[in-house]
């Protein structure tokens, strides 16, 4: 080994993003975001396309914005090699070198960062991931999950004191996952900062608790899980209502005021529910009083993408 | 120069199928020398011939080619590149040890098959073998920064190197006399040309000349593929 480096004082470890936008020709990726990332677990939320992976490199050093300032304790994060040393980065792309064992993989991370013993700081990583029963094999032969992990080892294996994950969750069966999160909640209770990608709602308020939600890159909302659990749920809902008498159920529908209109529809009844509590509640007993048979009652804007689209419009940027 | 960076690029470019690939050309220069001294017996213009139009004119090339973009342009495309560079290294350090292990390889198999198969065509015979395998080792090695920087400017660079290696180095370099000055195949035979004596073998391009730009060409091509490195930019699938 060669490297030598300054050593890095112990910091807080918090990551600041200042009206940082990227764009890539005439396409914008991530559009004049402005964020501070502390110590603790952050969800960084949006749907697939939302500009998060590019957000994640930029605070790992991987791509420079194209205006603002990424940076780390007030150390500029594009072209400071030496921020490795506090960073570990776990990117969202499968490839390891498949040639390597999990043992080899993790223990090189151990060697490219001189730490003082290697061997014994890769023993560490690689049980805090359950992988040392498996470290012999060569990676190639590895499941998706088990490469994820070695991957996570190898990110920390120099105990660092921020962790960047890019959809970290993806692909693991329940059980790696259910592990994985764990694992990250302990981490971010030790004080470690952890910042991690994902466009599933359940799977982040289970970990964060401080969420960032990017919607065609534009920093949506943020806040804890259950501000951005009330305000997705709270938004008007579109359903439509197949039954046995369809005009009959809606007349008693726009009597109430669960709901705010109501037509009528070849393909049913189409209601735009204001109160969903409410409603739900009021469907089911509404339509036995009124003796009409439900066939079928469906969201029509349950997708992500209108409940990301409603989260924008309804923030105050 | 960066041990753990150099392991894991011998092994990468060592391990299972992709030695064949390096070693392919060499072996078929060395076969093909050993069927010419069956036919012909030992000849020197044959010899000459051999190493001109194949040794330095085909296999160092692309020798050079598979070498020095195998090194780095694989794992800049699937990514594994992170694993080396979200590390507390040098982006220049990480580019000086790529080009090591590309020059290492490309200088030993080529120089190697160089000097054997001249050897089986011309002995020790007007110095061709001697002087051939300097040309290869040090065109080898000018080979390699070019193509590393090449693997980390574009991501077609086996595609660019192809036609670099063929058109400019085959064509334009060995048929248009003012461009001879700047191909690394002429640079390669001028070294061949001061160590042999053969009467059958003549370069246009001085070794004051050749010496300078191939040390100036490999500097440059390395220092600038750290340049590059440092602001590589990787994104994602969003």
């Amino acid at each position: 080994m060669t490297t030598t480096s300054s050593p890095v004082t112990t910091r807080q470890g918090v990551l600041e993003l200042a009206q940082v936008s990227r764009w890539y020709g005439n396409v914008v990726a991530v559009n004049d975001v402005t964020m501070t990332i502390g110590p603790g677990v952050t969800g960084l939320l949006g749907p697939n396309g939302a500009g998060k992976s590019t957000l994640l490199h930029m605070m790992a050093g991987f791509l420079a914005p194209s205006s603002g300032t990424a940076t780390l304790d007030g150390r500029r994060i594009w072209h400071t090699h030496e921020i490795y040393r506090q960073i570990g980065l776990v990117p969202e792309k499968e490839a390891v070198y498949g040639f390597l064992t999990g043992w080899q993989f993790v223990l090189s991370s151990a060697r490219l960062h001189g730490l003082p013993s290697p061997a014994d700081a890769a023993r560490r990583a690689l049980d805090l991931v359950e992988m040392t029963d498996a470290s012999g094999r060569r990676i190639e032969t590895y499941s998706k999950g088990m490469r994820q992990r070695v991957k996570v080892a190898a990110a920390l294996v120099h105990d660092p004191q921020v962790l960047l994950l890019d959809e970290p969750f993806n692909g693991m069966d329940p059980r790696q996952r259910l592990h994985l999160m764990d694992l990250v909640r302990r981490m971010g209770e030790e004080g470690r900062t952890i910042l991690f990608s994902s466009h599933i709602l359940e799977e982040v308020e289970r970990v964060a608790h401080h969420i960032e939600v990017l919607v065609a890159g534009r920093h949506a909302a943020s806040g804890d899980y259950r501000e951005i659990r009330r305000r997705m749920a709270d938004r008007p809902h579109m359903f439509r209502v197949r039954s046995s008498d369809d005009r009959r159920l809606a007349a008693a529908l726009i009597g109430d005021p669960s709901s705010s209109a109501v037509s009528l529809t070849e393909q049913g009844v189409e209601v735009q529910v204001t109160d969903y509590a409410r409603f739900t509640a009021l469907l089911p007993r509404m339509a036995r009083d009124l003796a009409v048979h439900l066939w079928q009652v469906s969201p029509t804007d349950e997708d992500l993408e209108s409940v990301f689209s409603y989260l924008i419009s309804g923030s105050t940027r | 120069m960066n041990t753990v960076v150099a392991d894991i690029t011998y092994r990468a470019m060592l391990g299972r199928k992709r030695i064949w690939l390096l070693v392919l050309l060499p072996v078929a220069l060395v076969a093909l020398a050993a069927l010419l001294r069956l036919v012909n017996g030992q000849d020197e213009q044959t010899a000459v011939l051999l190493m001109k139009s194949f040794a330095i004119g085909t296999m160092l090339p692309l020798l050079g080619l598979i070498a020095g973009t195998g090194v780095i342009a694989p794992e800049i495309e699937d990514g594994t590149i992170i694993h080396l560079l979200a590390k507390p290294i040098s982006r220049p350090v990480i580019a000086v040890t790529k080009f090591v292990v590309a020059a290492s390889l490309v200088a030993v198999l080529a120089a190697v098959s160089t000097y054997v198969a001249a050897y089986l065509l011309a002995g020790s015979e007007s110095g061709i073998a001697t002087g051939f395998t300097l040309g290869a080792l040090f065109g080898g090695v000018a080979y390699a920064a070019v193509f590393l920087l090449l693997g980390v400017l574009t991501r077609h660079a086996v595609a660019v190197g192809v036609i670099y290696a063929l058109v400019w180095e085959g064509v334009v370099g060995g048929y248009v006399p003012g461009a001879r000055k700047f191909s690394i195949q002429q640079w390669a035979q001028s070294l061949a040309d001061q160590v042999s004596s053969s009467p059958f073998f003549s370069t246009e391009v001085t070794l004051g000349f050749a010496v300078p730009a191939m040390v100036i060409v490999t500097i440059g091509a390395v220092v600038w593929t750290g340049q590059r490195l440092r602001s590589l930019s990787l994104t994602g699938d969003d």
